[in-house]
């Protein structure tokens, strides 16, 4: 599902690669944690799936798709297959719920009809039912982090990317949220989740990538947080 | 609904930031019409020209003690000559006759001048008007010749002050014109700063680039538009009110100014102003909108 064969990244007028020749397989519905501290280069790894950036050197397959010859106007059309949560929310303030998700379906040329239809269905799956009206300030943190994982998830994405989805979050919210990213998961979509929550990588024993200075130090199956 | 959408927040877009709009509006009429008006006057010049050097001929003028056989020979030479489309011989009583009717308001200047003080001379019209100067140059060794004057150089000077008043509208225009980019250029960035959030979650999603731009593009082509409309309307009443009234006189001395030309304008400006606004704003999408 995502292949990444020897990836070197190194920004303009860095001294060294955020990453350094990373090679890494994830297969079809697994649950990956990229760990590592601060500036590891787990963040440029969202990124290049995304195709927010091109790898210097190197492969990115998504979904048999080589992203590093991606036309650029084929980019957003790649992009619908994504899903995409952040620890900001990145939610529209004037906003409601529904209309935060209605507006990822609008965007992308799907009718309201559609959108009547498919949005209750995944606000319901989240946990949102009956707050569909609240705008982001009339909810919780946590509740506008279930809003943009049901954005993310409303076009049932092959793939959902987490950068850090509990960093604004308290523990019981943050394992809240992990369950309903485990859920969406058990439905066969591939959940690559960046953190440095060392709590909640203990709980859901999953498969472990640590990277420091832009290399990979471990690839457990069931791995704890170390 | 994708079409109302974009028309939607065209709308607000023009609305948000309206003092901007309205400025950006301004400057583009004004540069279109000073753009429209100067069209016009080149139309102008190339149509008087093609009236008045029809009408115009080279006057040679003999000298007071001219010998027959002198004019007979520049008579011969005229005739000759391959530039020469018609010629035409008037004598000193001939210009006399025309003298009178010219200045008949002023008899007293009539009764000072006699026959013999006007000099005879050979109008003469040439197939092409802009060969005046080989022309002369071939005639003015002849003997019995006092002076050979071209019209045209009169006509020359009159398009000269056109030309001149040309090129300051375009200047103007351009200058205008710079102003009006610059606008639109600071109107986009302003439009896309308000909305970044939203652009942010369009790219996330995956919304095609032409969707996330067209709403800014035709926000600045609306206002290129409405703008071309109102520099349409200034150049259309400034003709009316001045050429066609205040300014009468002159008409009738120049060509008039065909209505149909004026209208020409509209869909100049109008294409004009759509265009570069368009251009402008994308090009500053670039640079704002990362994708």
């Amino acid at each position: 599902m995502i292949q990444l064969e020897n990836v070197t990244k190194t920004y303009p007028k860095a001294s060294r690669p955020s990453l350094d020749n990373v090679s890494v397989g994830i297969e079809k519905g697994e649950f990956v944690f990229f760990i590592g501290p601060s500036g590891s280069g787990k963040s440029t790894i969202i990124k290049l799936l995304l195709h927010e950036v091109a790898p210097s050197n190197g492969k990115v397959v998504v979904n048999t798709k080589d992203v590093t010859t991606l036309r650029s106007w084929k980019i957003p059309h790649f992009r619908r297959s994504i899903g995409c949560v952040f620890q900001d929310f990145r939610l529209l303030p004037n906003r409601t719920a529904y209309e935060n998700v209605a507006f990822a379906l609008e965007v992308i040329g799907k009718t309201k009809a559609v959108a009547r239809r498919v949005v209750p269905e995944v606000l319901e799956l989240v946990g949102l039912g009956g707050k569909e009206h609240r705008y982001p300030h009339e909810l919780s943190g946590g509740e506008q982090q279930r809003v943009a994982v049901a954005r993310a998830f409303v076009n049932r994405p092959l793939i959902l990317l987490a950068d850090e989805p509990t960093g604004n979050l308290d523990p019981d919210t943050s394992i809240e949220i992990m369950r309903l990213l485990d859920r969406i998961n058990r439905t066969g979509t591939t959940v690559v989740m960046v953190t440095h929550d060392s709590n909640i990588v203990n709980q859901m024993r999953r498969r472990v990538i640590e990277i420091e200075s832009g290399r990979i130090v471990r690839d457990q199956a069931r791995g704890v947080y170390g | 609904m994708r079409l109302k959408y974009v028309l939607n927040e065209v709308l607000v877009g023009l609305w948000r930031n309206v003092t901007m709009t309205v400025a950006m509006i301004i400057t583009m009429s004004v540069s279109l019409t000073m753009l429209g008006a100067s069209v016009l006057l080149y139309m102008q010049v190339d149509q008087m020209k093609n009236f008045y050097y029809g009408e115009i001929e080279v006057s040679i003028f003999l000298r007071d003690d001219v010998t027959e056989p002198q004019r007979a020979a520049i008579d011969q030479a005229i005739a000759a000559n391959p530039l020469v489309e018609s010629k035409q011989y008037e004598s000193k009583q001939q210009a006399f006759d025309k003298f009178q009717v010219i200045w008949r308001d002023s008899p007293d200047f009539i009764k000072s001048v006699t026959p013999d003080s006007l000099p005879e001379s050979f109008r003469v019209k040439l197939k092409d008007p802009e060969q005046y100067a080989t022309f002369a140059d071939q005639m003015r060794s002849m003997q019995g010749i006092q002076d050979i004057v071209d019209q045209r150089e009169l006509l020359k000077k009159v398009f000269d002050i056109f030309n001149s008043i040309q090129v300051m509208a375009l200047v103007v225009a351009g200058v205008m014109a710079l102003a009006a980019l610059l606008l639109v250029g600071n109107t986009i960035q302003v439009a896309a700063y308000s909305k970044r959030r939203e652009v942010a979650v369009m790219k996330l999603v995956g919304a095609s680039n032409w969707f996330i731009q067209a709403p800014f593009v035709l926000e600045a082509v609306a206002a290129g538009l409405i703008g071309s409309i109102l520099g349409f309307v200034f150049l259309f009443v400034s003709k009316v009110a001045l050429l066609d009234g205040r300014l009468q006189a002159l008409t009738n001395v120049l060509t008039p100014i065909p209505n149909g030309n004026v209208w020409l304008m509209l869909p100049l400006l109008a294409g004009v102003g759509a265009l570069v606004s368009a251009v402008t704003a994308w090009v500053t999408l670039r640079f704002y909108l990362r994708v």
